[in-house]
C-alpha cells in the first residue's frame, strides 16, 4: 500500500515540499531572530559560484563533492561579508549586496567561458523543478523513494539534531550574544555552523525549489511564526506546520490552475504570513486595532 | 582602426549608452538606499519586477517595452511599500521584510510565468533575459525611454533634495519640522524601482543589487558630503557600465551584466584600499609608522636608562630593524669597546633625554 502511495505522484511532491519547508524554516528561525535573513539570499546565489568552481576542480557535476563545495561557497560568502563589514567602511547590508553579486558574476562568466563543456542549467539552479522529484528515485527498504525526499529528510534530521543538541547555547547566543560569549558558548562558531547547515540545506533544496524559492521557505514560515508566538520552541512547531500546510494547499492549487508547483507553495507561505500579520492573537494588526479601540472606550479609572 | 570600428558599431553604441544611463541613475539612488541601510532594497525590488513583467504580458499580450516598464514599476513599488508596511506595523525587522517581499513576489512571478506558458505558447527565453539581462538586444527606442526615466528621476531628486537629505540623516528632526516623512521615505524607496527598471535590460534581476550598492559604497569612501557622494557614485556607475560593456564587446562571448558588476566591485575594492582618509591602506601604514615610532622611543629609553642594554647585542628581528634605522639616522653607533653592543651618539643622547622625560611624566 505504501509502495502504491509513493508511485502516486502527488504524495512525493507534497512530502518533498513539506520537508524543504521544515528543514529550511528550522535554520531560518535563527536567521530571522538574529536579523540576518538576507544571508539566505546571498548564500543561495553564491552557490552557483561554488558549483562551477567544484566542477572546474573535480569535473563532477553532482554528488557529495558538489554538496560540500556549494556549502563552502555559501560559507565563503558569509565570511567575505563579515570581513567587509568588519573594516567598518561599509554596513553589513551593503556588504551582502557587494559580495554575492560579485561571486555570482564570476560564476556566470566562468560558465560563459566553459559553456560548451559544462551542462549546468542556471535555470534549474534558480528555479528548481519540484514537479519531477518522483522521477528520480532510489530504492530504500524495497520501496522507490524520491531522492529529493531522502536528501531533504537527512537535512531536516541534521538541522534538528544540531538545534536539539545545542538548544540552550543557540537560544542564548541568539538573544544575548554577549552573555553567551562570557559563558564560553562561542556564539560565533555556533553561528557559522548554523550557516553551514543553511547552505547545505539550500544545496539539497535546489533540485526541488531552486535558489530564490528556498529563501521563501527559509524566511517566510519563520517570520510568520515570529508574529504568532514569543516562545522559541513554538516557532519551530508553527514554522513546520505552516510549511506542511503551504505544501499541501500549494500543490493542489498549482495542479488546479496548472502553474508552477514550487512557486505556488512559496506563494502559500506568503498567504499564511499575511494571515499571521493581520490576525495574529497578540501582534496582529486587527488585534492591535481592537485592543486600542477597547482601551479608548473603556472608562478611565482615576489613579487614586 | 579596431577602436574606430568598435565606436561606430551600432550594438556597441547602444550597450554603452544603456550601461552609462544605468550607472547614472543607480549611483545616486543607491546612495540614499545605502545610507538608509536599505542596500538590499534594489535586490528585493528587482526580483519583484517579475510578476509585473508577466502581468503586462497577460494584459497586453505582447512584450512591449512600455508595458514591461509600467508593470515592473508597479509591482516593484508595491513590494517596496509592502516592505515598509511590514516593518512599520509588525515586529519584523527590515532584513526579514526584504526577504519576504523578494521571495514571495518572485514566487508570484513564477506562478504567473507558468500560467502564461500553459495558456499560450510564449517561449521561455523571456525569463532568461529577465534573470540575466540582454544588453546586446538594446534598441535605440529603449534608450530613449531609459534616458527619459533617468532624467525624471534625477529631476525629482533635485527638487526634493533638501527633504530627501533630512529624512535620510535625521528622520525624527524632519518629523518635528512637519515634513511628511513617511511620504518622502515611500517616494525615495519607490524611486529605486525606477533604477531597477532601467537595469533589468542591462544586467538582469540578480545583479541589479550590485548596481545599487557598489557605486554608492565606493563613493562613500571618497566623500563626506551627500552631494559629492551622489556625483561620484554617478561617475563610478558610468565608468563601470562603460568598461563592462567594452570588455564584453571585445571579448565576444562574455555576458555584459557580470562584467559591469565586476568592474563596479573592483572600483569598490580600490576605493576601500586607497580612498584618502578612509582607505584601509593608509590606516595600515599609519599603524605601522606609529608602532615603529614607539619602538624607537622604547629602545632609546632602554639604552639611556639601562647601561646593561648597550652590552646586549643579541636582538630580536623587529628590534634589530629599528636599531638599524636608528643607526642610519645617527642616533646610535656600534660601541667601540669590545666590538659588540650599542652606544648613543650625542644626538641620540639628546633625543633619549627627551623620551625619558616624556615617559616619566606620563608615568607620574
Amino acid at each position: 500500500m505504501i509502495a502504491e502511495l509513493l508511485t502516486n505522484t502527488a504524495l512525493p511532491i507534497i512530502l518533498v515540499g513539506a520537508m524543504v519547508g521544515i528543514a529550511s524554516s528550522a535554520v531560518g528561525t535563527f536567521l530571522v531572530l538574529r536579523g540576518n535573513s538576507m544571508l539566505t539570499d546571498a548564500i543561495s546565489h553564491s552557490i552557483v559560484f561554488g558549483i562551477v568552481i567544484v566542477w572546474l576542480l573535480t569535473k563532477q557535476q553532482s554528488g557529495l563533492v558538489q554538496l560540500v563545495g556549494a556549502a563552502l561557497a555559501g560559507l565563503l560568502t558569509v565570511f567575505l561579508t563579515e570581513a567587509l563589514a568588519n573594516t567598518k567602511r561599509v554596513k553589513q547590508d551593503a556588504a551582502i549586496g557587494l559580495v554575492f553579486p560579485a561571486l555570482f558574476s564570476i560564476g556566470v562568466l566562468l560558465l560563459n567561458v566553459y559553456a560548451h563543456d559544462i551542462h549546468i542549467d542556471t535555470h534549474t539552479v534558480l528555479l528548481g523543478e519540484i514537479g519531477f522529484v518522483w522521477l528520480d528515485t532510489i530504492d530504500l527498504f524495497g520501496l522507490p523513494i524520491p531522492q529529493a525526499l531522502v536528501s531533504m529528510s537527512i537535512m531536516t534530521l541534521l538541522n534538528y539534531a544540531f538545534i536539539g543538541l545545542f538548544y540552550k547555547e543557540l537560544k542564548l547566543a541568539t538573544f544575548d550574544p554577549a552573555l553567551a560569549k562570557t559563558f564560553g558558548f562561542m556564539p560565533t562558531i555556533l553561528f557559522y555552523v548554523m550557516l553551514m547547515l543553511t547552505s547545505s540545506t539550500a544545496v539539497a533544496a535546489f533540485d526541488a525549489v531552486g535558489a530564490v524559492l528556498f529563501i521563501a521557505f527559509a524566511i517566510v514560515p519563520a517570520s510568520a511564526a515570529y508574529l504568532l508566538t514569543d516562545r522559541l520552541w513554538m516557532m519551530f512547531i508553527i514554522g513546520a506546520l505552516i510549511s506542511i500546510a503551504a505544501s499541501l494547499s500549494g500543490y493542489y492549487l498549482a495542479v488546479y490552475l496548472n502553474v508552477s508547483i514550487g512557486g505556488m507553495m512559496a506563494v502559500m507561505t506568503g498567504v499564511f504570513l499575511i494571515l499571521a500579520f493581520l490576525a495574529g492573537p497578540r501582534y496582529g494588526v486587527i488585534t492591535q486595532y481592537m485592543k486600542r479601540r477597547r482601551a479608548r472606550e473603556a472608562p478611565v479609572e482615576p489613579p487614586f | 582602426m579596431q577602436w574606430l570600428d568598435l565606436l561606430s558599431d551600432y550594438t556597441f553604441q547602444n550597450v554603452v549608452i544603456g550601461a552609462s544611463l544605468l550607472g547614472l541613475i543607480s549611483g545616486p539612488l543607491g546612495c540614499f538606499a545605502v545610507l538608509r541601510r536599505q542596500s538590499l532594497l534594489g535586490d528585493a525590488i528587482s526580483h519583484a519586477a517579475l510578476p509585473g513583467v508577466c502581468l503586462s504580458f497577460i494584459i497586453t499580450g505582447s512584450r512591449d517595452i512600455s508595458g514591461v516598464i509600467i508593470g515592473s514599476l508597479v509591482t516593484g513599488s508595491l513590494a517596496a511599500l509592502t516592505m515598509l508596511l511590514l516593518t512599520r506595523k509588525s515586529r519584523l525587522k527590515t532584513d526579514a521584510a526584504l526577504g519576504i517581499c523578494l521571495s514571495i513576489f518572485f514566487a508570484i512571478g513564477i506562478v504567473l510565468l507558468t500560467y502564461i506558458q500553459s495558456t499560450n505558447n510564449a517561449s521561455q527565453g523571456g525569463l532568461e533575459a529577465f534573470l540575466f539581462g540582454q544588453a546586446a538586444a538594446t534598441l535605440r527606442s529603449d534608450l530613449w525611454i531609459m534616458g527619459g526615466i533617468t532624467l525624471v528621476t534625477l529631476t525629482l531628486l533635485a527638487v526634493f533634495w533638501k527633504q530627501a537629505k533630512l529624512v535620510t540623516f535625521d528622520t525624527q528632526y524632519a518629523r518635528t519640522l512637519g515634513m511628511p516623512t513617511t511620504a518622502i521615505e515611500a517616494v525615495l524607496t519607490c524611486m529605486v524601482a525606477l533604477a531597477v527598471v532601467v537595469g533589468l535590460q542591462m544586467v538582469g534581476v540578480i545583479l541589479m543589487a550590485a548596481m545599487i550598492v557598489a557605486p554608492a559604497a565606493a563613493a562613500r569612501q571618497w566623500s563626506r558630503h551627500l552631494g559629492g557622494m551622489l556625483v561620484i557614485a554617478a561617475g563610478i556607475g558610468i565608468v563601470s557600465g562603460v568598461s563592462g560593456a567594452t570588455i564584453s564587446t571585445l571579448s565576444r562571448g562574455l555576458a555584459t551584466g557580470p562584467l559591469v558588476v565586476l568592474s563596479a566591485t573592483t572600483i569598490v575594492l580600490i576605493s576601500l584600499a586607497l580612498a584618502p582618509g578612509r582607505g584601509l591602506l593608509w590606516g595600515t601604514i599609519k599603524h605601522y609608522r606609529q608602532k615603529e615610532a614607539l619602538q624607537k622611543q622604547q629602545l632609546l629609553y632602554a639604552l639611556y636608562k639601562h647601561p646593561l642594554a648597550s652590552k646586549h647585542y643579541r636582538a630580536t628581528f623587529g628590534a634589530r630593524w629599528v636599531l638599524g634605522k636608528l643607526k642610519r639616522q645617527g642616533y646610535l653607533v656600534r660601541s667601540t669597546d669590545g666590538g659588540s653592543g650599542w652606544r648613543l651618539t650625542s644626538r641620540g643622547e639628546k633625543a633619549a633625554k627627551q623620551v625619558v622625560a616624556t615617559f616619566e611624566e606620563v608615568a607620574t
